[in-house]
């Protein structure tokens, strides 16, 4: 695929995900925080984030395995990931998140358990997303081409 | 990648922060948050708008880089939630320690936290994710608060206050206006005079007086000579007499200080722990609490990171104390005992009886929320600081785990703690003793985790939870640890005996006395406070506790409870005599033949086991751990609590003959004759 493809293609992928509620603005931010001087930022980022949420999500599942389950620990595990998700601009992610914080306050297990499975698919699933965009924006630059950012604005 | 473990300076050359043309251009920021990714982000938004960036991911990181350096930074971002510190905490000492502008971040934009940012102090409130824009303007806070301060430097309170108006105005103006409005404001600021010349004077580059720690206790003394009320910055100034220090200087920072205590004083259940630094400051001049008590928790709890119930509790305790001495009649023990830590909870008198039921036992459930009464925790306080001493003592004798209760102990007066702490080596189990025991074993747990004073009891036991197999109490040490006596002391040496299960028999062989008379040891204690002799029978109780072979269970809880311990990191210096026999697991513990070792068991069991004769038949109401524990200890993995019942319900047991786990409350008194054997 030549440079001029790779690029239209990285600007449809990113579109839809924005449309589709994987990405919000903030995500945009991100992209605008990318640079010369700092060319790999958001591939930098989004691989702390992905780092951060596995570890997150480890203790969030052990949490909820526990006999009692510390509720304050949950809902602090929850709001760690809410705030992350949300710098990168995870919105599905962040979303379940906020839901997840509901049912922690009341205390309720079944609800938490159900918004840990949603919030791990949703984790995975922009996870992959994101994998497969950085790759792309990768192979652009690997082939000499840049990523066009201002097309996403259009 | 970003290096988020540490605090990455990335400050340039400019330490002194001064304005330049460039500003906002180089304004020196320090953001300080758990989450990784947010950091990251920040600090590369930060350094778009050319801010110099330092990044940390631990509050206490960030409090001691701004304490190295004061001047080095311009403003604070910190996070609200995190894991070492609550934001809120942090913002506060910022305030107090450097006067800095320190703006709040979270994901959780409810109102009440909103509140909670203004309440205290932050000059901003961002709602994460954050954008650029949002911290483009962070400069205006800066601005903002050195051009009060200007104005609080410039002179006459009117002046200052008409200027102030009026550079309000400015700021605010200044402040809505978007960055390049920088240059606006300052020739804004150019057409007052005053703020002209500040601007041109060194003032500009020294926008705040940096209230030192020796400056603030000089300010805290003033304000106490005065009396609180009665303090006017005027004459806190002329107390003080610290040339260049103006009267708007101390009018600010009196401001703060009464918002600080009102805070204080408000907060008996709700410590926010602010300013511990701060206290330890003025420990001296602080009204309600007794200095020394103050300080140590305040230190102890800001370094440990107690709780806040656990620090409230303190603190109330040091308020009562101040006004109140415990009352409980303890004829066997010292006034002074009472303080002690270990006394309250171990006490097993007759009369006492009562009153340990009625209230002491709490000395231990440091960290667990009781109804403890002021004295008590007056006692506590007190005892925290025996132990403090005593931390220091067992330190020196090389404890490892004392270091960790040495932080805290810096003021004790050795001598006096230990003496004290050796008479009241005698455990005495609170008669409601169960629990309170366990809380407070769990409670000295906990601080000895926190390094928390009380925690320090367990000094000589620290070491146990470094490493399960480690009793290593130096035997000269008995005489602290016994005084340090954890309330679980009840146990002692039973978590000396850190290992799991691994008991050497030859512990088991020393045992000379009663098996199991862990109970009566504590009646003996009570009596014998006095004596060194506690130490024996502590050391005896540890032994015989340890060595007890009388039942698998004994030993098993034992180790159980040592590992427990251990593994909570008790430092139950109760072991006292115990962490001797403790000491290396896999070693003879209690060699009783031993008489190198500071714990002669056999020597010690013969008089032990003459004190138990004489004062089993005091023991009435005392708590007793329930023998019963033994059975129920070892079974599984014990949480603390589990643990600690289990151990107090097997001493009890064992004093009881082994009788059946309720007894544990209900114990009535027993003779050595009932313990098994």
């Amino acid at each position: 695929m030549e440079v001029g493809q790779m690029q239209r293609a990285w600007v449809e992928y990113t579109r839809s995900l924005f449309r589709e509620g994987f990405l919000d603005a903030q995500f945009q931010q991100l992209q605008l925080l990318q640079d010369e001087s700092n060319p790999d930022f958001v591939a930098e980022v989004v691989s702390l984030f992905f780092e951060d949420s596995e570890r997150l999500l480890a203790d969030l599942t052990f949490v909820l395995e526990q006999q009692n389950i510390d509720f304050k620990k949950v809902d602090a595990h929850v709001h760690q990931f809410k705030g992350s998700s949300s710098s990168i601009g995870a919105q599905r992610v962040k979303n379940d998140c906020i839901a997840f914080r509901n049912f922690c306050e009341e205390q309720n297990i079944e609800g938490c358990l159900r918004c840990l499975q949603q919030v791990k698919q949703d984790y995975y699933l922009v996870k992959s997303k994101l994998e497969a965009l950085i790759r792309l924006e990768q192979q652009i630059v690997a082939a000499g081409g840049s990523i066009p950012m201002e097309e996403l604005s259009s | 990648m970003l290096n988020l473990g540490y605090c990455k300076g990335s400050m340039s050359t400019a330490s002194s922060g001064g304005v330049s043309d460039q500003f906002p251009a180089g304004l020196r920021v320090l953001v300080v948050d758990d989450d990784p990714t947010c950091l990251v982000i920040l600090e590369k938004m930060l350094r778009i708008c050319l801010y110099e960036v330092t990044k940390c991911n631990r509050a206490e990181i960030a409090l001691s880089l701004l304490r190295e350096n004061r001047n080095g930074y311009d403003i604070v971002i910190s996070d609200v939630h995190m894991p070492d510190m609550d934001g809120f905490k942090l913002l506060e000492l910022i305030g107090l320690e450097m006067d800095l502008p320190v703006i709040m971040m979270s994901a959780d934009d409810g109102k009440n936290v909103v509140m909670k940012g203004v309440t205290h102090g932050a000059c901003d409130y961002l709602i994460k994710p954050i954008r650029i824009e949002a911290l483009k303007n962070i400069w205006q806070h800066v601005v903002r608060k050195r051009k009060n301060e200007y104005l609080e430097q410039s002179g006459s309170v009117e002046e200052g206050g008409d200027r102030l108006q009026k550079q309000s105005e400015d700021a605010d103006y200044s402040s809505s206006a978007n960055e390049g409005s920088w240059k606006n404001s300052k020739r804004r600021k150019d057409e007052e005079e005053e703020v002209d010349e500040r601007d041109d004077t060194s003032t500009l580059k020294k926008p705040r007086v940096v209230w030192s720690v020796e400056l603030h206790q000089q300010f805290v003394a003033a304000v106490n000579q005065l009396g609180i009320d009665k303090a006017v910055p005027k004459k806190i100034l002329e107390l003080m007499n610290v040339p260049g220090l103006t009267r708007e200087n101390v009018a600010s920072h009196l401001q703060k200080y009464r918002l600080y205590l009102r805070r204080l004083s408000g907060v008996s259940q709700h410590q926010s722990g602010m300013g511990n630094s701060f206290i330890s400051t003025q420990e001296a001049t602080y009204g309600s609490l007794s200095s020394l008590n103050g300080l140590d928790l305040q230190t102890l709890a800001a370094a440990s990171q107690i709780p806040a119930q656990s620090l409230a509790t303190l603190q109330a305790a040091g308020l009562g104390r101040s006004t109140a001495k415990p009352r409980m009649p303890m004829p066997i023990v010292d006034q002074r005992n009472l303080f002690s830590f270990e006394n309250p909870k171990l006490r097993f008198g007759e009369g006492q009886q009562q009153h340990l039921n009625n209230g002491k036992q709490i000395n231990l459930l440091h960290g667990i929320p009781t109804t403890m009464e002021p004295k008590q925790l007056a006692n506590m306080h007190h005892s925290a600081q025996s132990l403090g001493s005593m931390n220091m003592q067992l330190n020196a004798h090389g404890d490892p785990s004392g270091s960790l209760l040495m932080q805290m102990s810096q003021q004790q007066s050795r001598g006096q703690i230990l003496n004290e702490a050796t008479s009241s080596q005698v455990p005495r189990l609170p008669s409601s003793i169960g629990q309170p025991i366990v809380n407070n074993a769990l409670a000295s747990g906990v601080l000895a985790r926190n390094g928390l004073a009380e925690s320090g009891r367990g000094t000589g036991f620290n070491p146990v939870s470094q490493s399960s197999s480690t009793m290593n109490f130096p035997l000269n040490t008995t005489a602290e640890l016994t005084a340090t006596s954890f309330a679980l002391g009840s146990a002692p040496g039973v978590p000396s005996l850190t290992s799991k299960g691994v008991f050497p028999e030859d512990i088991n062989s020393e045992i000379k006395g009663p098996g199991g008379f862990i109970m009566p040891s504590y009646d003996i204690f009570s009596d014998l406070q006095h004596h060194r002799s506690h130490e024996w029978e502590l050391q005896n109780a540890g032994m015989t506790f340890n060595g007890s072979q009388q039942s698998n269970s004994l030993q098993s809880n034992v180790d159980v409870a040592s590992s427990v311990l251990a593994h909570q990191g008790f430092s139950s210096s109760q072991s006292n005599g115990q962490g001797r026999n403790i000491s290396a697991v896999g070693k003879p513990m209690f060699s009783a033949g031993d008489a190198t070792d500071h714990v002669n068991a056999q020597s010690l069991g013969q008089p032990l086991n003459n004190f138990f004769a004489e004062n089993l038949v005091r023991v009435k109401t005392e708590r007793v751990p329930d023998a019963s524990l033994q059975t129920t200890l070892f079974n599984e993995q014990f949480g603390q609590e589990d643990l600690m019942s289990a151990l107090l319900k097997q001493q009890q047991q064992q004093q009881a003959g082994i009788g059946p786990a309720e007894n544990e409350f209900d114990f009535d008194g027993y003779s050595l004759d009932n313990i098994p054997v």
